[in-house]
């Protein structure tokens, strides 16, 4: 293979360090805790979906968000990544306040989201879909693109970008469906997609939204593989989930949201034995 | 996929040849209608260059607009405006300083041509930025909301009294209001030849064609070159968007289209590339309106009205929006079935059947075929009526289109938002392939490749 940390400027040093040849390296987090955030608070009209969550995700860790339906799980992700602005509180990462900052800053800072329902680009090949990923493309500049000369610079970062988006596509062994309009995936391939994209963009920390949602087993398990593996690359998972004895099985550390507050966090041993959340679960009935 | 990727793969030259053919085709049914009407050489060729004009502009349209719909998703019915705004300020630049007594009310800035197309797309540009700003913030269709109402604003101004004239830099310039603007600055074809010194050469060759057209051949000679350089702009524009849409800023721009949450959440920021991608299509279509109009010697407010911005819309729609191809065929379709088609068609009809009365008035063509089903009078005061029920069949093309071939000629393209092919490159197809036999291949960043069996398993 070619040496994948060759930096002809800047630009294309942050890029290389985003593709998969350089998986550990990428990874720049120096605090213990990349993620904190604090106090946070959100309404929507009269109700109160986030209620001063306050909670902190180790460096390096699979951290577990579970919660009952309408806990603020949801909400919480979309405070942190900034799809919508808090009302109170704040958010850190990697010690800077990114608190009600564009999705796209939150994301150019090494912390990327994936969705709920994977959102696919249905009518963009996976190809073009993995293509997209990468930071700071030169060739997102539109004079670039187009005048005759600079566009060769733009072809070489291109080249390097597809030798890596290969490599991803055959980590996470999607590369058969390369060429596939991402419309045309099962729901699992559409999650793995969705993951691989997300890694492409050089994350110091990823925030999954139920990656495992309509997923089958045998998917599941090659996912939580591929989540196991990049965690000890380095990487900072932090994963909402409804299937409680997947996240029992798999987390190391665990937050339980109940309405729009953290309730309890600990290990998995510690939640599981917890009379509070078993009665936030079961509605106080057991 | 389907018949018309078959179409384009059988086509020798692939789209360019696909393009061609179209072409040509109509051509050769513009120049069987001119034999039928008993055009003489003059009448043929006078006709070609019409057709050719229209192709023209509607291709320069429909591909400025599958920038902002067919790869950004901006829904942009405001085409219009961005082209009066192109007419308008480039007349204001370029029209000759005002003289007292003269043909033209007002006067211009006096600069030459070329400055004066670079200010109208410009300012085209600047006012899709000023559009942009507030709409591009809010869900797609209030951009729709903004735009047409952006068009109708900008023709209404031109209309205004109080545009009509005034002063700026010391002379008497304007808009001319609702009687219109002469455009009085030097034929867009000499200032062109001028510039480059062949002026002289251009005279030259327009004599020399006195062996195929007798006499005073100059317009028809001028009308057949602005065709050409039209076409030659078709060229410009299309080299320019298909480098735009094959990038990664083209990339972006579709991903945009197809969910613009997830350009945002993985950094991109999609607020500037929309913004680019509608200043770059709006200084396109100023430029597309300039060349519309230039030739024409005048041009009034009342030209742009909202129906053209429908006119380039089918056109792309026709055409396949999301493919530079297709909005140039769609374009050339366009402009010879719907826009050009119809008065052939009536002016055929009259010539090959020439002593047909029509009835005068819509009961007297209706009442035959009510009372005694005699369908004629009703057919023959359709065909009467053609020009005006123009816009009724262009209104049942595209209820068709939308029922049957929603996506157009030669939609759902496949033109690939890359600066390379995205196949496998060699080197990596070599990895993988010892990889598959060995099992695992460790890369110099420590990915295994042929993974599965080096996953943790906690389970």
């Amino acid at each position: 293979m070619s040496d994948a940390s060759q930096p002809v400027d800047d630009v294309a040093t942050k890029v290389d360090e985003g593709a998969l040849g350089s998986f550990a390296s990428g990874v720049q987090t120096t605090e213990e805790y990349p993620l904190r955030v604090e106090g946070l608070r959100k309404s929507f009209g009269g109700i109160t979906a986030v209620d001063g969550a306050t909670f902190q995700v180790e460096s390096g860790s699979l951290t577990g968000l579970i919660g009952p339906n309408g806990a603020g799980k949801s909400t919480t992700f979309n405070l942190i990544t900034g799809m919508i602005k808090p009302d109170a509180g704040t958010v850190t990462f990697n010690g800077e306040d990114i608190t009600g900052l564009d999705p796209h800053e939150v994301a150019n800072r090494g912390m990327v989201r994936t969705f709920q329902i994977a959102r696919e680009l249905s009518e963009m090949t996976v190809l073009e879909n993995m293509m997209l990923a990468p930071q700071r493309q030169r060739g997102e500049e539109l004079w670039r693109s187009v005048l005759p000369g600079v566009r060769n610079d733009v072809r070489e970062q291109e080249e390097e970008l597809l030798e890596r988006v290969w490599e991803v596509l055959d980590f996470f062994d999607i590369d058969h469906i390369a060429e596939e309009y991402a419309g045309n995936l099962s729901g699992g391939q559409r999650k793995l997609l969705e993951m691989a994209r997300a890694l492409l963009t050089d994350p110091d920390m990823l925030l999954l939204d139920e990656p495992f949602a309509g997923v089958n087993p045998t998917l599941e398990k090659k996912l939580l593989e591929h989540i196991h593996e990049l965690r000890e690359q380095g990487y900072t998972f932090l994963l909402v989930e409804h299937d409680m004895d997947l996240i029992m099985n798999n987390c190391e550390h665990v937050i339980v949201l109940h309405q729009g507050r953290v309730l309890t966090e600990g290990t998995p041993d510690d939640i599981r034995s917890n009379e509070e959340v078993i009665e936030a679960y079961l509605g106080g009935n057991v | 996929m389907s018949v018309r990727d078959d179409i384009a793969a059988r086509m020798p030259g692939g789209d360019a040849g696909l393009i061609l053919a179209v072409l040509a085709t109509a051509y050769l049914l513009y120049v069987l209608a001119g034999v039928v009407l008993g055009y003489d050489l003059r009448g043929q060729l006078n006709s070609l260059a019409t057709l050719t004009f229209y192709i023209g502009v509607f291709a320069m349209l429909s591909l400025a607009l599958n920038l902002h719909w067919g790869y950004t998703g901006l829904f942009n019915i405001g085409i219009v405006g961005f082209m009066a705004v192109g007419v308008y300020v480039m007349a204001l630049v370029s029209k000759p300083t005002f003289v007292a007594g003269g043909a033209a009310q007002v006067g211009g800035l006096g600069l030459p041509l070329w400055v004066g197309i670079i200010a109208g797309m410009v300012a085209a540009a600047v006012l899709g930025f000023v559009v942009a700003l507030p709409a591009l913030r809010l869900r797609a269709d209030y951009l729709a909301i903004v735009t047409i109402a952006m068009s109708e604003i900008v023709r209404f101004s031109f209309l205004s009294g109080d545009l009509q004239q005034f002063q700026l830099f010391g002379s008497k310039v304007g808009f001319g209001g609702g009687s219109g603007l002469i455009l009085d600055f030097v034929p867009p074809l000499e200032a062109l030849f001028q510039s480059v010194g062949l002026w002289g050469v251009y005279l030259g060759f327009v004599d020399a064609t006195k062996v195929i057209v007798p006499t005073n051949p100059k317009p028809v000679v001028d009308g057949l070159v602005y065709g050409l350089l039209l076409l030659t702009f078709v060229t410009v524009f299309f080299w320019l968007l298909k480098r735009t849409g094959e990038s990664p800023f083209g990339r972006v721009l579709k991903a945009i289209r197809e969910d613009e949450d997830v350009a945002n959440a993985l950094g991109k920021d999609t607020d500037r590339f929309k913004i680019k991608s509608f200043m770059l299509g709006c200084a396109l279509m100023g430029l597309a309106g300039i060349l519309w109009l230039m030739p024409q010697g005048a041009v009034t407010p009342n030209f742009f009205r909202p129906r053209v911005t429908f006119f380039v819309w089918i056109a792309l729609i026709i055409g396949g929006a999301g493919s530079n191809t297709g909005s140039v065929l769609g374009g050339a379709t366009f402009a010879a079935l719907l826009y050009q088609g119809p008065r052939y068609f009536q002016n055929l009809v009259t010539t090959v059947l020439p002593n047909l009365d029509s009835p005068p008035g819509f009961g007297q063509a209706i009442g035959p075929l009510i009372s005694q089903l005699d369908p004629v009078p009703f057919l023959l005061y359709t065909i009467d009526s053609i020009r005006q029920l123009q816009l009724v069949v262009m209104g049942l093309v595209l209820i068709w289109l939308m029922h049957n071939r929603p996506e157009g000629l030669l939609g759902h393209r496949k033109e690939t938002a890359s600066v390379i092919s995205l196949s496998r490159p060699k080197a990596a197809a070599a990895a993988t392939d010892g990889g598959s036999a060995d099992g695992d291949v460790q890369t110099d960043g420590g990915v295994d490749v042929a993974d599965n069996n080096g996953g943790v398993d906690d389970e």
